[in-house]
C-alpha cells in the first residue's frame, strides 16, 4: 500500500501467467472506481440527468401533450406580463435573501469563534435550530405570526400602540415576509459554514499582523476575508441555487399573492402546470431557472478557479 | 376379482387424481364466486366520519357483488390529490376509481372511460344533472365521470342573523324561512340590497368576511357575482370578451365599490380565513359551506346559535350558486371498468346519497336537485334549520355556476386557478390601477391562456 493508502498496481512479475486482460482491466484502479461510482451515477441518471431531459421534452409539447410547438411555451411565456414580473421577482428575492444570510452568517459566526468552547456548543446548536427544522413546519409557524386577521406580532405592536401591519396583504410587506423567513431558516447554514473556515485560520497571522499594529477592522480585511473568500464563494452559490429554486416558503405564506407578486419560479411553475393543467408550459416556467443559474454558477466558479490558480 | 382389487398402487394413483382435481378446480370456483379487487382513491374528507361513511357503502356493495374494494383516501391538503392524478395519469397506473376536483375530469378526458350509461341511468330515475356539472364532467360528447356526492360543496351566504338584523334592518331568518318558500322580502335579496348591508355592517365594526384573493373561496364567489350581472371574460369558444363590455364593466365597479367595505387584509385571505372571520364572531357575512358553522358549533357555540344560511345575492340576470364539485372517474387503464361502473351507481343512489350528505351534517350536496330536500339539512342545529337553505332548492330560483364557464374548460381552469377575476378588482383597489389598465392586463393575460 501507499503512503497515501491508496492501492498500487502490482508488479507484472506478480500477475500469473493465466490472468488474461479482461481480469487486469477490472483490477484497475479506474476500473473499480468507476464500478464503486456506478450506483450514484445511477441515482444522479435517475433523479436528475432523465427528469430533466423529460422536463425539456415536456416544454416543447402543447398544452394537451398531443402536439410539439418547439420553443412556443418560451415565447408565450416572455410574451406574459406576470411571468416578467416572476423573473424579477425569483432574482430579488434569491440575491437579497442570500445576501442578508450571508452577512447575518458571518456576523453570527464572528461571535460564536469568539465565545470560549465550553459554551460553543451550546450556542451553535441553538442557533442551527432554524436551518434543521423542516421549512414547511416553520413556515406554518411564522404564517401564524403573520396571519392577516390574528397575527401575533400585530398583536405585541398594538401592546405597544403601533398600528397593525398587513403582513401578508400588502405586496412590499409580503414580499419583506418571505426573504424574512429564508434568511431565518438558511442564515445558520451560512453561519456554520463560516465558522469553519474562521477556524481553519492560522492563528500566527492575527498575532503577526497584531505586532504590525493592525486594527481588528484591517486584520478582518486583510487576513479573515481573503482566506475565506473560497468558502463564501462556493456558500453563496450553493445557497443561491437552493433559494431560487425556493417552494415551500412563498407556498405556505402567501401562495404567490397578492397579485402575484411573492411568486419565484418553482411557485409559479406549479400554479401554471400542475394546477392550471398546462404542464408543458408549467415545464418551461421550471426551466427558465436553468440558464440564470448557470449564469450565476459560471462567474463564481470562474473567480474560485481563478483564486486557486493564483495561490498555487 | 383380482381386476377389480384395491391395490395400494390403485389406491395411491386415484387420491392423487382426486386431490389434483380438487385444487385445479378450487381456483375456478373462489374466481367465479368473486369480481375481483377495485381499488379506488376517495377525497379525504374534512369531516373524518365523512370517510367512515364511504367505507362502509363501499363495504356493503363489495359484499353484495364480491368484490374487494380497497379504499384510500387522498388528501387535498397540499394538493395531493392532484399530484397522484397527474402522477397516474403520467405513468397509466394505479387506482380503478379516482375522485377527480373541479376541473381535472377535462383535463385528462382521454384517460378517463366513458360513462354515459351510469349517469344516462341516474338522469332517468333523479332527473336532469345540473349544467354546472355538464360543462365540467362532459366532454367530447361523453360523460367522463360521474358527479359526485362526497366533497361536492355550494358557498351560499352564511349570516349573523342577529347582527344583519341590528345593523343592516335585514331579517334573513323571516327572508329565507326554513321551509321551501320564500319570505317576505326575499325578491329583495339582490347585490344592491347585499352592498347597503356590507356598509351599515362595515360602519358597526363588523364588516363581511369576503376573501378577494387567489384561492377557490374568492374566486367562486366573484365568479358567481359577475355571472349574475351577465359579466363574462370568456364565451364558450375560448374569446376573450373583456373589451367594450359594459356587463363586465358594471360588474367591476360594483366590485370596486363593495371592497372599499371589506377587511383591509382580504386580498391576502386563503379558503380558510373567511371561516375563521364567522367563527370569531368578527363578522357578519361570508359564503360558505355549512363547515364554518360546524366549527363554531363545536368552539363557539355562541356564534353557531346566531347563523343561518342563506342563498347567495341576485344580480339583474338571476341568482348564480358558487359551485365546487368533485367527480369519480374511472381510468381507461382501469382493469376492472364494469365493476367500478356498478360501484358508482350504486354510490349516486339517493339511499347512498342521503346517507353521504347526512353523514358530513349536511355538507356533501348531490349533483341532482331532487334530492335537495334531505331531512338533515331541515334537522341539523342550532339553529335548527340553520342549512335548510345551504343546497340549491327549487324555489330559491337559483342556477349552479362555475366562474370562468362557458369557456373551453382547459382555458377556463387557467384563469380560474390564476384568479384572473380577483386579481382585476386587487390590481384597481388595491394597486391604485384604473379599470381600464386593470381590463387591459387581464385581457393580455387570458389570450395567452388559449396560446400554444
Amino acid at each position: 500500500m501507499a503512503a497515501d493508502g491508496t492501492m498500487t498496481a502490482t508488479a507484472p512479475a506478480a500477475v500469473s501467467p493465466g490472468v488474461n486482460s479482461l481480469q487486469r482491466f477490472a483490477r484497475r484502479r479506474s476500473t473499480i472506481a468507476f464500478v464503486m461510482a456506478l450506483p450514484l451515477l445511477a441515482v444522479i441518471g435517475g433523479l436528475v440527468v432523465y427528469p430533466f431531459f423529460y422536463a425539456l421534452y415536456l416544454s416543447t409539447l402543447n398544452r394537451t401533450m398531443v402536439r410539439n410547438i418547439g420553443l412556443g411555451n418560451f415565447e408565450i411565456l416572455l410574451d406574459t406580463e406576470t411571468f416578467w414580473m416572476v423573473i424579477w421577482q425569483s432574482c430579488i428575492f434569491a440575491v437579497g435573501a442570500v445576501l442578508l444570510k450571508a452577512l447575518i452568517g458571518f456576523i453570527l459566526a464572528h461571535q460564536l469563534h469568539h465565545i470560549p468552547a465550553k459554551g460553543q456548543k451550546k450556542w451553535r446548536g441553538m442557533l442551527l435550530i432554524p436551518w434543521v427544522m423542516p421549512p414547511a413546519l416553520s413556515t406554518l409557524g411564522w404564517w401564524w405570526m403573520f396571519d392577516p386577521s390574528y397575527s401575533s406580532i400585530n398583536w405585541l405592536l398594538s401592546v405597544v400602540g403601533v398600528p397593525a401591519v398587513p403582513w401578508l396583504g400588502e405586496p412590499n410587506w409580503a414580499r419583506f415576509a418571505v426573504i424574512l423567513v429564508n434568511v431565518w431558516v438558511g442564515a445558520p447554514f451560512f453561519m456554520i459554514m463560516y465558522l469553519a473556515a474562521l477556524k481553519s485560520v492560522p492563528d500566527q497571522l492575527y498575532e503577526a499582523a497584531a505586532i504590525d499594529g493592525a486594527t481588528g477592522w484591517q486584520g478582518l480585511r486583510h487576513i479573515t476575508l481573503p482566506m475565506m473568500r473560497n468558502i463564501i464563494s462556493i456558500t453563496v452559490l450553493f445557497s443561491l441555487i437552493v433559494t431560487f429554486a425556493n417552494y415551500d416558503i412563498v407556498r405556505v405564506l402567501t401562495n404567490g399573492g397578492p397579485r402575484d407578486m411573492t411568486h419565484l419560479f418553482a411557485t409559479y411553475a406549479f400554479q401554471v402546470g400542475i394546477l392550471s393543467g398546462n404542464v408543458p408550459r408549467g415545464a418551461a416556467v421550471s426551466l427558465f431557472m436553468f440558464p440564470l443559474l448557470a449564469i450565476f454558477a459560471f462567474f463564481i466558479l470562474r473567480d474560485v478557479t481563478k483564486r486557486n490558480k493564483e495561490q498555487m | 376379482m383380482a381386476g377389480n382389487r384395491l391395490t395400494r398402487r390403485r389406491l395411491l394413483r386415484n387420491g392423487a387424481g382426486v386431490i389434483a382435481a380438487g385444487a385445479l378446480s378450487a381456483p375456478m370456483v373462489h374466481a367465479q364466486g368473486t369480481g375481483g379487487t377495485l381499488r379506488c382513491g376517495w377525497w379525504d374528507h374534512w369531516v373524518p366520519v365523512g370517510n367512515n361513511i364511504m367505507r362502509e357503502l363501499c363495504r356493503e356493495w363489495g359484499e353484495r357483488n364480491r368484490v374487494e374494494v380497497v379504499s384510500d383516501f387522498i388528501t387535498s391538503v397540499g394538493n395531493q390529490n392532484l399530484l397522484t392524478i397527474a402522477a397516474q395519469a403520467q405513468s397509466r397506473s394505479g387506482h380503478d376509481i379516482l375522485a377527480f376536483p373541479t376541473w381535472e375530469p377535462s383535463a385528462h378526458a382521454r384517460l378517463l372511460e366513458p360513462v354515459d350509461d351510469v349517469v344516462g341511468r341516474l338522469e332517468q330515475k333523479y332527473g336532469k344533472i345540473a349544467p354546472a356539472a355538464e360543462y365540467l364532467g362532459k366532454r367530447e360528447g361523453a360523460w367522463r365521470a360521474v358527479p359526485a356526492v362526497s366533497g361536492t360543496q355550494l358557498k351560499p351566504a352564511m349570516i349573523r342573523f342577529d347582527l344583519l338584523k341590528q345593523h343592516a334592518g335585514i331579517d334573513i331568518q323571516e327572508m329565507w324561512p326554513a321551509k321551501p318558500e320564500m319570505g317576505p322580502g326575499a325578491d329583495r335579496w339582490n347585490w344592491d340590497t347585499f352592498l347597503m348591508a356590507a356598509e351599515k355592517c362595515h360602519a358597526a365594526g363588523v364588516p363581511f368576511g369576503l376573501p378577494m384573493g387567489q384561492f377557490t373561496d374568492a374566486v367562486d364567489w366573484v365568479g358567481a357575482l359577475f355571472r349574475g350581472y351577465g359579466a363574462s371574460m370568456l364565451d364558450e369558444k375560448g374569446n376573450v370578451t373583456v373589451r367594450n363590455n359594459p356587463k363586465l364593466r358594471q360588474a367591476v365597479e360594483y366590485l370596486v365599490r363593495l371592497s372599499k367595505f371589506l377587511p383591509n387584509d382580504v386580498w391576502a385571505w386563503d379558503d380558510a380565513s373567511n371561516n375563521r372571520w364567522m367563527i370569531s364572531g368578527r363578522g357578519a357575512l361570508i359564503f360558505n359551506p355549512p363547515s364554518a358553522w360546524a366549527v363554531a358549533k363545536r368552539d363557539n357555540p355562541q356564534v353557531a346559535e346566531k347563523i343561518w344560511q342563506a342563498p347567495i345575492p341576485a344580480g339583474p340576470e338571476g341568482r348564480f350558486v358558487p359551485y365546487l364539485p368533485y367527480f369519480w372517474g374511472i381510468w381507461s387503464f382501469s382493469r376492472n371498468k364494469s365493476a367500478a361502473k356498478s360501484l358508482l351507481e350504486f354510490l349516486s343512489e339517493r339511499s347512498s346519497a342521503e346517507r353521504q350528505t347526512t353523514t358530513s351534517s349536511g355538507y356533501d350536496i348531490p349533483p341532482f336537485q331532487s334530492m335537495s330536500d334531505f331531512k338533515v339539512w331541515e334537522t341539523e342545529g342550532p339553529p335548527q334549520g340553520v342549512v335548510y337553505n345551504y343546497p340549491n332548492k327549487p324555489h330559491q330560483k337559483g342556477e349552479l355556476n362555475v366562474a370562468f364557464a362557458p369557456a373551453p374548460a382547459e382555458i377556463a381552469v387557467q384563469a380560474y386557478n390564476q384568479a384572473i377575476n380577483t386579481k382585476v378588482i386587487a390590481r384597481i383597489s388595491q394597486g391604485g390601477e384604473s379599470i381600464d389598465q386593470a381590463l387591459a392586463w387581464a385581457e393580455r393575460e387570458l389570450r395567452n391562456f388559449a396560446r400554444g
